[in-house]
């Protein structure tokens, strides 16, 4: 990847930072730390790989996205309203009464939202369920998903995993977003669910360990899954929750608290002053 | 395939041949749960096996999938024990499936005591009321293998989540050819005056012989088949209640949040009348032979006649 992509690519991620970042500000409510983790992801994702229309949102061909960790729903907001889903100022109504914008991803109410989810270790199996789709009407879309560590400890995903694996879903991948906290804290302290990499190995599927946040890494992986065949792919995501707030990083405290004003505006401007850094405008 | 009236056949049987008779919808999927033997879908998995899928014992994921696939155009059919689809995949199917509202119908069979010997832990008596709570959701509880074919097509027919109860026990078939089957509809099998008998599911020939049994005493017994639980049919109930005055509700579920609560929501509401509840009173079933366990916990013609009398001679206290 060319320098000038990867910039364009970094100023994406922050808009979505910032605006992940406003969502939960407005609200009073919210979960920034694996929105924060998972904004370069779902920036690739969704402005490099996936094909989606902004303008036809239920386009019948379309790849499919499903935030299996749905409480990051203001990373998943921030990059459907970065493409053009819906206006960006939308996000400022996040967890509104008058909003559609709901706490979790809502298929019915947001456009280019493809599953509801925010129910841990539900996602993944619906798509699994896309995919399985996919493959019984011959089409060529691809699913992808993104997993959080904490959530793994939910049963539900091994069971996704050993079906996914059973049925040779190669058009299926999921991204877990490692960034190794979850509510109670350390997700080795809480319940231990590593090693990732050997136990979705055991259970036949093909693993990719890479850093969440550089988009080289991100980009070759996609590629490696996307040539992966006859079995479903992990991308196992090493990533620093809160990424790009400097009192948010590695703060478990921050995975579903809010900002208050102060705290709010030094985020804002610290990611201000990055993309000013790379040479973008503020 | 149509049945005919008085053999005896399992509406899970039903449910099982109505899947390989409207099988030809290429969107119609069957998903699994090692239990395709039991359920019967093995019948659309011999006819359409590249539109099957075992989803192997992991019911929850079962839920979510179907779920997935239907927002990529399938119908999809999600089957397993009645325990295990309302009990275990209950918030599978509450947050995936019901909160979007999303095409897929869940096949439970071996609801109710009738189960028999496997027992309790498999004599799912909770289900109707779990499955009422979701809004949205539709709930039918077929009385016969006719009525369970009926019912698999109009679920194929609605766009939306449904939930089908089917039995384990061989049942009479009592509705011929003209028999006509739409969701949110009571039908009235036997006219009377004194009081109604709303039954669902199997309870539903035991309903019509307590009204003949009745009749003989000189009390004249409406009988009304509730196959839809949800959407309920309040004005077939109303109507019961303004014209015979009293109300029997019958059906193989606890008498707690089913069939028995769902018109006692309506009566309660819009015309209050004498009733009485005929299913399990809110205690766990055991094992033994379904007719033994059917006479044990109140399940049958002669309970019904008698919650009938009992809620005539509450008229006129």
């Amino acid at each position: 990847m060319n320098a000038e992509k990867i910039k364009e690519l970094s100023l994406h991620a922050a808009n979505v930072r910032k605006m992940a970042l406003t969502a939960v500000y407005s609200a009073g409510a919210g979960h920034p730390g694996g929105s924060l983790s998972a904004a370069d992801i779902l920036t690739y994702l969704y402005m490099e790989e996936m094909n989606v229309d902004p303008k036809n949102p239920k386009l019948a061909d379309r790849d499919r996205f499903v935030l299996s960790k749905g409480h990051c729903s203001p990373a998943l907001y921030g990059i459907l309203a970065e493409c053009g889903f819906f206006p960006k100022e939308d996000v400022k109504t996040f967890r509104q009464i008058d909003s559609y914008l709901q706490g979790h991803p809502d298929m019915k109410g947001v456009p280019g939202v493809d599953m509801s989810t925010g129910s841990l270790g539900q996602g993944i199996s619906a798509a699994c369920g896309m995919a399985k789709a996919a493959k019984l009407d011959g089409k060529s879309y691809r699913v992808w998903t993104m997993l959080g560590d904490g959530e793994c400890e939910e049963g539900q995903v091994w069971e996704a995993a050993m079906f996914a694996a059973h049925y040779g879903l190669d058009n299926l991948a999921a991204f877990l977003d490692f960034n190794g906290l979850q509510i109670d804290g350390d997700i080795t302290k809480v319940m231990n669910p590593t090693p990732f990499d050997k136990k979705f190995e055991a259970f036949g599927w093909h693993v990719i360990r890479i850093n969440a946040h550089d988009f080289n890494q991100i980009e070759a992986a996609v590629a490696e899954a996307k040539a992966t065949v006859g079995k479903p792919t992990l991308i196992l995501a090493d990533s620093v929750k809160g990424k790009g707030v400097s009192f948010m990083e590695n703060q478990a405290k921050w995975h579903g608290a809010a900002p208050d004003e102060e705290q709010y505006k030094q985020a804002i401007s610290e990611l201000d002053a990055y993309i000013k850094e790379i040479g973008g405008e503020a | 395939m149509t049945y005919t009236i008085g053999e005896k056949i399992a509406t899970r049987v039903a449910y099982g041949n109505a899947l390989a008779e409207f099988g030809e919808d290429e969107r119609l999927v069957v998903l699994d749960a090692d239990l395709s033997k039991s359920t019967k879908t093995e019948s659309f998995l011999k006819k359409y096996p590249e539109r099957f899928i075992n989803c192997g014992i992991a019911e929850g994921n079962m839920m979510a999938v179907a779920a997935g696939m239907s927002t990529c155009g399938k119908i999809v059919f999600a089957s397993s024990f009645a325990m295990f689809a309302a009990g275990r995949a209950f918030e599978q199917i509450r947050n995936s499936i019901g909160y979007p509202h999303l095409n897929v119908k869940i096949g439970a069979t071996h609801a109710g005591i009738s189960v028999g010997e496997d027992g309790a832990t498999h004599q799912c008596l909770e289900d109707i009321g779990i499955m009422r709570t979701i809004p949205g959701m539709v709930i039918l509880n077929p009385a016969d293998a006719a009525e369970a074919r009926l019912a698999v097509k109009a679920a194929i027919d609605y766009e939306g989540p449904v939930y089908l109860r089917f039995g384990r026990l061989a049942v009479p078939v009592i509705f011929g050819d003209d028999y006509k089957f739409e969701i949110g509809k009571g039908v009235e099998l036997m006219p009377g005056t004194d009081v109604t008998i709303i039954a669902t599911g199997l309870m539903v020939p035991d309903a019509m012989a307590a009204a003949a049994a009745l009749k003989e005493q000189g009390i004249s017994a409406r009988v009304v088949n509730m196959a839809t639980i949800k959407p309920i049919d309040e004005e077939i109930i109303i109507k019961a209640a303004r014209e015979t005055g009293a109300i029997v509700t019958a059906e193989e579920h606890n008498i707690i949040g089913g069939l028995g609560s769902a018109v006692a929501e309506v009566l309660a509401e819009n015309s209050p009348v004498p009733m009485q509840r005929v299913g399990t009173k809110d205690v766990f079933g055991k094992s033994g032979k379904p007719a033994q366990l059917m006479e044990m916990y109140g399940l049958d013609a002669k309970s019904i006649a008698e919650a009938a009398k009992a809620a005539i001679a509450k008229k006129n206290t």
